[in-house]
């Protein structure tokens, strides 16, 4: 791991003797001519909590779909906890340990916040087809279980008087934050959240980080999270990673990037501002 | 505030009592010979389209893709029952077992392989693939008349469908896929048709799911395929064309896409229509209607029961204009959730008048 050193200082202090949970090294990917992402390298720790930023159209969404294999990488590799994905596929690498939220929300609509959470504990329970279709007392201790289990993650966002509801009618910010409990349902050892607070005002936000602290702290687990709302990244991010053109221009700590005249410049360019932070 | 439910062993008790109920009455019915030949066939064949329209709404409805060839899982099961039946290996009572069991065997096999390329196709495409499917199956069995007697067809099949196998294979077929769908591997059916990328990220194997769910389709549709030919006695290739899948997919979509209920109710009104017209043709009240009005109606309610399809090809376009949905829409019929809201809204009405209340 020696010789991919300039990646780790991002990691904080207290991950720094332990393994990556996640490492990329060189991932790129072309679409057509278009080389969208290039060269992105990352180390992230067992229990940190990262920010990826820059500008609209940077490639941040599509580091997601790389990290999740929505997209197959042109280029470089990606780790999770020291195993090569190289061959797997998203269902694969949900496995592996990563979950993720989606930037344009993707919730089962059609069927109730319960059933939402329970699809992202399906791989936590283990009867068969033929044990559900008779009933089989593993079937019954197995959805009991899940149920409860399924309830106590939509508690950490109050969400539990929801539990029958139709996804598709609940308000933006609730559909947000079940694709984060439906997320953590699988289990992850690293949460992929794509833009958590877009669309919910300061108090939602507010909350929101609270929250992903609150997740971090008890499921002793690594958040990677994209971000354009400065304040949020500022705050809960003990690592940011700083991306332009498909290219990471900067990474370090808040306080390190703030002040990074690349990343200014960035941001300035396309009229954004990480000044206001 | 705590709603109240009926316990899962009273649901599950009231609705076994339920289905024998049905089935004495049925019996009764079919057997002591009140019913006339034509309408108990209809009773017959009204079972057969529930096994299909409930089994395609497994793949149409729940995991929203839209197959065109169920009629040639159909002609599989049929032809595969048939030539077990007719064997006669085995005394009848396991016979009947034995050559459903392997009619759905072997169309579930058919499920498989078309369960495949369903993988890469959606939409249109996979519309067309099935579509050629059926067609094949059909052109093939016309081909291998050593087999299958070809285009003569196939003679002498054992009469094995009785109301009392149709019945049992009813309910096991409503009861299988609705406990398929109440379970884990139900709900990742469900979640690929919302959402095939959310569902892979939450570790979902949605090739797995795919072809199990074409495979549980088919195995049904071959069930429902054998006992045809128990009934007909007979078998000819032409029974399974692509009218017939379309006459099944009609049922759904009318029923409702994802709504079991809605497929039986639809199923059952469909098929009894011609019968049902007829009957009302000849319905000694039309005589009292004025001079040549009773000749008209009678001209009419005739040309419908002769005229099916181009009956629900109109019911169809209605459905689309009045409720795209279907009959039901994705709402499942629940005897026990029924009794729960009869029983919560007079507890309510004790309380209090009003009360906000959600299913
Ligand atoms: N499937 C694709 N095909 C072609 N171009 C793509 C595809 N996905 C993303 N891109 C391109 O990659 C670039 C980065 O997009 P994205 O990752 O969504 O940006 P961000 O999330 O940082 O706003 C954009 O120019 C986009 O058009
Ligand atoms: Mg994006």
């Amino acid at each position: 791991m020696g010789k991919h050193d300039p990646r780790t200082p991002l990691i904080p202090e207290r991950d720094q003797d332990k393994r990556p949970v996640m490492e990329c090294v060189g991932l790129g990917i072309d679409f057509g001519g278009l080389t969208a992402v290039d060269d992105f390298n990352i180390a992230i720790g067992p229990t940190e909590i990262c920010g990826l930023i820059g500008p609209n159209g940077a490639g941040k969404t599509t580091i997601f779909n790389l990290l999740t294999k929505v997209y197959q990488p042109t280029r470089g590799s990606m780790y999770l906890e020291g195993i090569d994905t190289r061959h797997m596929n998203t269902m694969q690498a949900n496995k592996a340990g990563l979950a993720r939220t989606f930037q344009n929300i993707r919730l089962f609509r059609e069927l109730t916040v319960l059933d939402n959470v329970l699809v992202g504990l399906h791989n936590e329970m283990s009867y068969n087809l033929g044990k559900a279709i008779l009933r089989l007392p593993a079937y019954w201790r197995s959805e009991r279980i899940a149920k409860e289990r399924a309830m106590e993650l939509l508690s950490i966002f109050h969400m539990q008087d929801m539990a029958y509801h139709k996804a598709g009618s609940l308000p933006y910010g609730s559909q947000r934050r079940l694709e984060i409990v439906r997320a953590l349902a699988t289990n992850p050892a690293v949460l992929l959240l794509d833009e958590p607070a877009a669309g919910m005002n300061p108090a939602e936000t507010e909350g929101l980080m609270e929250n992903i602290k609150k997740i971090q702290e008890t499921f002793q687990i690594a958040v990677f999270l994209i971000e354009h709302d400065m304040h949020l990244v500022m705050n809960i991010c003990e690592g940011v990673a700083v991306l332009n053109y498909g290219r990471l221009i900067a990474k370090g700590t808040p306080a390190q990037i703030q002040n990074n005249p690349k990343v200014i410049e960035a941001y300035l360019g396309t009229g954004g501002g990480v000044a206001d932070a | 505030m705590k709603q109240f439910h009926i316990p899962m062993p009273v649901r599950y008790g009231m609705n076994t009592i339920l289905i024998i109920a049905l089935l004495l009455v049925g019996h009764l019915l079919m057997e002591s010979g009140v019913l006339p030949r034509a309408h108990a066939n209809n009773v017959i064949q009204v079972g057969f389209f529930i096994i299909l329209a409930v089994s395609l709404n497994l793949t149409a409805g729940y995991l929203g893709q839209l197959p065109l060839g169920h009629a040639g899982f159909m002609a599989v099961g049929a032809y595969v029952g048939a030539i077990f039946w007719r064997s006669g290996l085995l005394p009848d009572g396991a016979s009947i077992v034995v050559g459903l069991l392997f009619a759905g065997l072997v169309a579930a096999l058919f499920g498989v392989m078309i369960g495949i390329p369903a993988l890469r196709l959606r939409g249109d495409y996979l519309a067309i693939i099935t579509l050629g499917f059926g067609e094949m199956i059909r052109v093939l069995i016309n081909n291998i008349p050593t087999v299958t007697g070809g285009a003569q067809g196939l003679l002498g099949i054992p009469r094995h469908s009785s109301f009392l196998v149709v019945y049992i294979c009813v309910v096991i077929t409503c009861v299988a896929v609705h406990m398929l769908m109440k379970s884990r591997h139900g709900r990742a059916i469900l979640s690929i048709r919302e959402n095939e990328i959310a569902a892979e990220s939450c570790g979902i194997n949605t090739t797995y799911y795919k072809v199990m769910a074409f495979a549980f389709s088919a195995f049904f549709a071959g069930v429902a395929g054998a006992l045809f030919a128990g009934n007909l006695g007979i078998l000819v290739p032409g029974e399974f064309g692509f009218m017939t899948s379309i006459n099944i997919l009609m049922i759904v979509v009318l029923g409702g896409m994802g709504s079991m209920a809605g497929a039986v109710i639809a199923a059952a009104i469909l098929t009894s229509l011609p019968l049902v017209m007829q009957g009302l043709a000849h319905f000694h009240v039309i005589s009292y209607l004025p001079g040549a009005s009773e000749h008209i109606v009678r001209y009419i309610l005739q040309w419908i029961a002769q005229h099916r399809m181009i009956i629900y090809a109109l019911l169809l376009i209605i459905a689309m204009i009045a409720k795209p949905t279907g009959l039901l829409g994705n709402y499942d019929f629940s005897l026990s959730r029924i009794l729960e809201k009869l029983i919560r809204r007079r507890n309510v009405g004790k309380a209090e008048k009003g009360g906000a209340d959600h299913g």
